[in-house]
């Protein structure tokens, strides 16, 4: 607990007063050269790279809960094979690829990032949704029908429900890769904490290079660690 | 009143249930009995339709079973399993209320309810409503179970092998549960069993199954004393024949006036219980109390006599 607030505490510290850093990185930055990055306010860039993810997670989530559902159930077990192969290959194109295929198609900024993040986190949703919804517990499906739930109440009442913890560790996985991958979206001109990243590799700043790496580190760290909190809870409250 | 007609079930060439007839009375347990493989499961849940037939009907209070949406059917018939099937992540008074409030009944009916089965079923309420299933003992949840399958008062209840999964003891305090309270709501209950033993403790009738085939449908007593086929006989086993027609007889039956020596069996105890009584003390008669005063006694030869004298 006391780890988990001095993170966080640190970050924002980062984040909201970069200049009380300045001695830390001193010694980072080339001589002369700016220490700390000011060309756009960190906060700014934080909230546009979450904001980001957020929507990447949240339209891939939505899409492949939606294909895993479909797939799970009689009529749509045929596709099954079909979907896990389409989400795999959007496992396998590198998200660079993605953004340089993207870019002549949508322009720049952050576009691009977007359609490449969802891309990437599909697989990882789906397929836990898929494991989720497939290993329920036998006789509770069998009491659920037995006992008269229709098709649309034993999904939403029995099967989702149950499925959640691990639809969950699904949507975990793919934030926190998001979060690492929405970094590169800044080669195409979308707002994100890579940008810091990028002016530092390309001025020789590792100081910048360090400032961008930690803010994104630390985000992944205490949102994986957030995440995981709520899935041990939600898991515990329904004794799975 | 249960008319099964007919019904009929075949998976590609082999027929699983074949030209099934049979009826049940309302108020009556009748177990279902064969060994795997019988179709006697599948002859379960064809009733409420979780196995569509391939022909023939039921028909409950003289309608057929057709004529409604399958999960609308189901909420008018109990159904418990073995391994009672709860839901893990809803608490005991939830896990209850499932079909009523599938039915809408108001909150506070429900509520009611749900405190009256836990009572029924010697759960306090206060102390168990709010748990989960997780928390339960066997046992506890297998009750929880039942509760369930009986909170909307259905006109039939179908159990398939509700106590196949509970060790010896906590089986029978659940089958003398289950009868207590069949008697005390009068419930229509078909229960399927692969154990002669519970289905001549429980069914009023009992019906053995053999290879999709109703080979007999009939009284314990009967079941034991006239057997249809050597498959009947087996299930019900030669050796055992004669003592579980003693466990189906209470010693009322042949109770006889005058006083005999040591400890007292109660009227409803069983023949078997009564012999065993005597084997075990070295006695020639055991007495018999009603209600705290002795009524007469039970001599070993009036038992031998009614063993050898079966309808």
């Amino acid at each position: 607990m006391v780890l988990r607030l001095t993170v966080l505490v640190l970050l924002l510290a980062l984040v909201l007063r970069p200049d009380w850093f300045a001695s830390v990185f001193a010694p980072l930055a080339p001589a002369g050269g700016p220490v700390i990055y000011t060309r756009n306010s960190l906060l700014s860039l934080s909230l546009n790279h979450l904001g980001l993810v957020l929507a990447a997670a949240g339209a891939a989530t939505v899409i492949a809960v939606s294909l895993a559902i479909l797939v799970t159930r009689p009529a749509g077990v045929a596709f099954r094979p079909l979907a896990r192969s389409i989400a795999n290959m959007g496992q396998t194109f590198p998200p660079v690829a993605v953004l340089a295929l993207a870019v002549p198609a949508m322009g720049f900024g952050s576009a691009p990032t977007l359609v490449a993040l969802f891309l990437y986190g599909l697989l990882p949703i789906l397929e836990n949704a898929i494991t989720g919804l497939t290993n329920l517990p036998r006789a509770t499906m069998e009491a659920a029908r037995g006992i008269g739930l229709s098709r649309w109440q034993r999904l939403v009442r029995v099967e989702l429900p149950l499925a959640m913890p691990v639809i969950l560790t699904g949507i975990r996985l793919s934030v926190v890769i998001a979060l690492g991958t929405a970094t590169i979206g800044s080669t195409v001109a979308a707002h994100t904490l890579g940008e810091v990243i990028i002016a530092g590799l390309l001025t020789n700043n590792t100081a910048f290079v360090l400032q961008g790496g930690l803010i994104v580190g630390l985000f992944a760290v205490l949102i994986y660690d957030a995440m995981v909190q709520i899935e041990t809870r939600l898991a515990r409250r329904m004794r799975i | 009143m249960i008319e099964i007609d007919r019904l009929t079930k075949t998976y590609g060439a082999t027929k699983a249930v074949d030209s099934v007839s049979m009826t049940v009375e309302a108020g009556t347990i009748t177990a279902i009995v064969g060994t795997s493989g019988s179709g006697k499961t599948t002859l379960l849940r064809m009733v409420n339709r979780l196995e569509e037939p391939s022909a023939g009907e039921v028909r409950i209070n003289g309608t057929s079973t057709l004529t409604v949406k399958p999960h609308i059917l189901r909420r008018r018939i109990g159904y418990a399993i073995q391994g009672h099937g709860l839901f893990p992540h809803h608490t005991v008074a939830r896990n209850i209320a499932a079909v009523p409030e599938l039915l809408q009944w108001p909150r506070d009916r429900i509520r009611a309810r749900v405190d009256e089965l836990l009572d029924l079923f010697s759960m306090d309420p206060a102390q168990f409503r709010d748990r989960y299933p997780s928390d339960l003992s066997g046992g506890q949840q297998q009750r929880v179970g039942v509760a369930r399958a009986l909170a909307s008062r259905p006109d039939l209840l179908l159990m398939d092998e509700p106590f196949g999964a509970l060790d010896p003891i906590i089986r029978a305090r659940a089958q003398d549960d289950l009868r207590r309270i069949q008697q005390k709501l009068g419930s229509t209950i078909m229960l399927v069993t692969h154990d002669m033993e519970e289905a001549m403790r429980l069914g009023d009738k009992v019906a053995v199954m053999d290879a999709g085939r109703l080979v007999q449908y009939d009284t314990p007593a009967r079941i034991i004393t006239r057997p249809a086929t050597d498959f009947v006989a087996d299930m019900v086993g030669d050796v055992e024949r004669p003592l579980r027609l003693l466990s189906l007889i209470p010693v009322s039956e042949i109770v006889a006036d005058g006083p005999a020596d040591g400890a007292a069996l109660p009227a409803g105890a069983s023949l078997r219980d009564a012999l065993s009584a005597c084997l075990w003390t070295g006695r020639s008669a055991v007495p018999v109390e009603q209600d705290g005063v002795q009524i007469g006694h039970v001599s070993l030869d009036a038992i031998r006599a009614r063993v050898e004298f079966h309808p």
